[in-house]
């Protein structure tokens, strides 16, 4: 007569995790130490990630707001370094381009802008003083943080608008007929401040008088400096080329042609660059996190040998050992991989809130840090854990 | 339980040379020896920790030598109980989990192994610590966890290696006491030690010199 069967029966998961988690509970500081390679590998990745992608959907939200089809049309330097001025004709001809939606201009001029008479001369505060156009805040889509842009009347008077930052370094921070301030020799009134440009950070440090205003009273001698104009988003690539030798037909070479939302696509460049240096370091520092795991659970096998001995005694198979100690492993990483995501998504936020961008944490991000925590902590764990299950029960039995 | 010539060798070493024992259900017995004699390997085999070199060793009508490391396992944690000479509690672990951890591999439900737990503590007498760790706990009293968690599932075999050696006489005999009444209750319960005296006072007694069995005394 034959017996039957002998099956081992198969462990409940909650016994696996909690077995598992036995090693751990046991020496919380190891547990401490060596998750936190893993913390640091994680948080450096998710945070490399969630600053770039914050940092993208800024970029991609002034581009929306500024949009990607300005094209600025500069005098250049000529011969030695007297600007070179623009053509009258420039204005118009540019207009005249098929493609092109709107055009607007500015003139720089040599005046300078004070708070008030008695300010020394040569403290300028790197305000530059434009006449401009009364359409200029359309095209370059400008909006006004107070009052209002110059208009047909206006700009025939002593009125001028302000940049933000020209604003505060003059101490303006009203408008209106009681808002003074000390421009060429004369006192002009303060009709608008104009909020931040995102593509044209120049403006920020402007002051906007009227066309007529400046040829009046600021020996501006009415040629245009800059250039700026919207072309249809398709035509972009076809206006771009022809600008130069239209504003100046004579001397196409004396003219820079350029398009501002460019610098702040080749900023999102430049950071994408840098996200993958240091994307790589993060790996690093993860594959170095993953070693420590390895590191600690080949010592923990060793340490409890006579625990594997008893387990088997009570009768463990050998795959519940190995079990036991690659839950263990995964349980660590995880742990790990858990508390770098949290440092990362806070370090995103500290940042992000920093520098006034909305927080991004893409989930693929996450989804990643975590896969991949759980792949080092079975690679990790799958050494220590086969040594534990092929230890000779006797043997294990005869640790100390 | 048969052992029908089973010998061990540790390489060039012989531990135990064949060895012919027969131990029936119900039997309460000491292997006695001097240290070196191949108690603990003799142990160690009946137990199916380790396998012989040589012999056939079978226990409940199953033949150790045909079973897989798995079908082992699964022996051990249906027939077979352990009580070793150093307790092997875990640090840290109130008595009830530690003794509850004896059917972890037996398929039963948590809830339910730690009710057997609380049950098994109080048949050692310590029903009043249940929630006390090892290192709360006096020698005697490890033991006793040790003992309970070794019969949680009620096997039909319990080998107990040296349990009084690291105790004093007095919880040392209330240890033995523990094992006796296990053997009243009908378990089987071979007993492994160095201690002649000790050897004397149970009803069958088998003597180990040289990795052999010198002489077999019954009472």
């Amino acid at each position: 007569m034959s017996p039957p069967p002998l099956r081992p029966a198969p462990m409940w998961p909650a016994d696996v995790l909690r077995v598992g988690g036995y090693g751990l509970r046991s020496r919380p500081l190891r547990v401490v130490l060596s998750a936190l390679g893993i913390a640091i590998g994680i948080a450096a990745m998710i945070g490399v990630v969630g600053i770039s992608a914050s940092s993208a959907q800024e970029i991609e939200r002034r581009l929306s707001a500024f949009g990607t089809n300005l094209l600025t049309v500069s005098a250049g330097q000529g011969v030695g370094n007297d600007p070179v001025h623009l053509p009258d004709t420039a204005i118009g001809m540019i207009g005249a381009i098929p493609g092109v939606e709107s055009v607007s201009a500015v003139g720089r001029t040599e005046a300078r802008v004070y708070r008030n008479d008695h300010i020394p001369a040569r403290r300028t505060g790197g305000i530059v003083v434009y006449a401009a156009r009364t359409d200029l805040p359309a095209v370059i889509r400008s909006r006004m943080a107070a009052g209002a842009w110059l208009t047909a009347a206006t700009g025939t008077f002593p009125a001028v608008v302000l940049g933000a930052a020209a604003a505060s370094e003059l101490g303006v921070v009203e408008t209106g007929v009681d808002s003074l301030v000390w421009l060429g020799d004369r006192w002009f009134t303060v009709v608008g401040i104009l909020a931040a440009n995102d593509l044209i950070s120049d403006f920020d440090y402007g002051a906007f008088v009227g066309w007529p205003a400046a040829r009046a009273g600021l020996a501006f001698d009415g040629h245009p400096t800059t250039i700026y104009t919207r072309a249809a988003d398709d035509a972009v690539r076809t206006v771009q080329p022809l600008l130069g030798a239209t504003a100046n037909p004579e001397d196409p070479g004396a003219v820079d042609v350029s398009r501002p939302s460019d610098a702040l696509a080749a900023k999102q460049e430049t950071e994408q660059t840098l996200r993958g240096l240091l994307l790589g370091l993060g790996a690093v520092a993860l594959l170095v996190g993953g070693v420590g795991v390895a590191n600690a659970m080949v010592i923990s096998v060793l340490e409890r040998r006579s625990e594997i001995g008893l387990r088997r005694s009570l009768g463990a198979t050998r795959g519940q050992i190995r079990t036991q100690f690659l839950a263990e492993a995964l349980l660590l990483s995880l742990l790990g991989g858990a508390g770098g995501g949290l440092l990362g998504t806070a370090l995103t936020a500290i940042f992000a809130s920093y520098q006034g961008w909305r927080t991004v944490v893409p989930a693929w991000a996450i989804a990643g840090g975590v896969g991949a925590t759980l792949v080092i902590g079975g690679l990790a764990g799958l050494y220590p854990a086969r040594r534990a299950a092929r230890m000779a029960p006797t043997e294990a039995l005869l640790a100390p | 339980m048969h052992l029908a010539g089973v010998s061990k060798r540790y390489g060039a070493v012989s531990a135990l040379e064949s060895a012919d024992l027969r131990i029936e259900r119900g039997e309460l017995l000491a292997v006695v020896g001097p240290s070196g004699s191949g108690k603990s390997t003799l142990l160690n085999i009946m137990g199916t920790l380790d396998r012989p070199t040589a012999g056939n060793l079978r226990i409940d009508g199953y033949g150790v030598a045909e079973l897989s490391d798995r079908e082992l396992s699964a022996l051990r944690a249906r027939t077979i109980g352990f009580v070793f000479q150093q307790f092997h509690l875990a640090a840290g672990v109130p008595a009830l989990d530690i003794v509850a951890d004896g059917l972890l591999y037996g398929g039963r439900r948590r809830a339910d192994r730690r009710r057997a737990a609380e049950r098994a503590l109080r048949r050692v007498g310590l029903g009043h610590r249940l929630r006390h760790r090892p290192h709360e706990l006096s020698g005697g009293e490890q033991q006793r966890v040790a003992v309970a968690r070794a019969v949680l599932g009620d096997p039909p075999l319990l080998m107990a290696d040296e349990p009084t050696g690291n105790l004093d006489s007095a919880s040392g005999a209330a240890v033995l006491d523990l094992l006796r009444d296990l053997h009243g209750g009908g378990t089987t319960v071979v007993l492994i030690t160095h201690d002649r005296d000790l050897a004397a006072g149970l009803p069958r007694e088998v003597r180990l010199k040289d990795g052999k069995i010198a002489e077999e005394v019954r009472r």
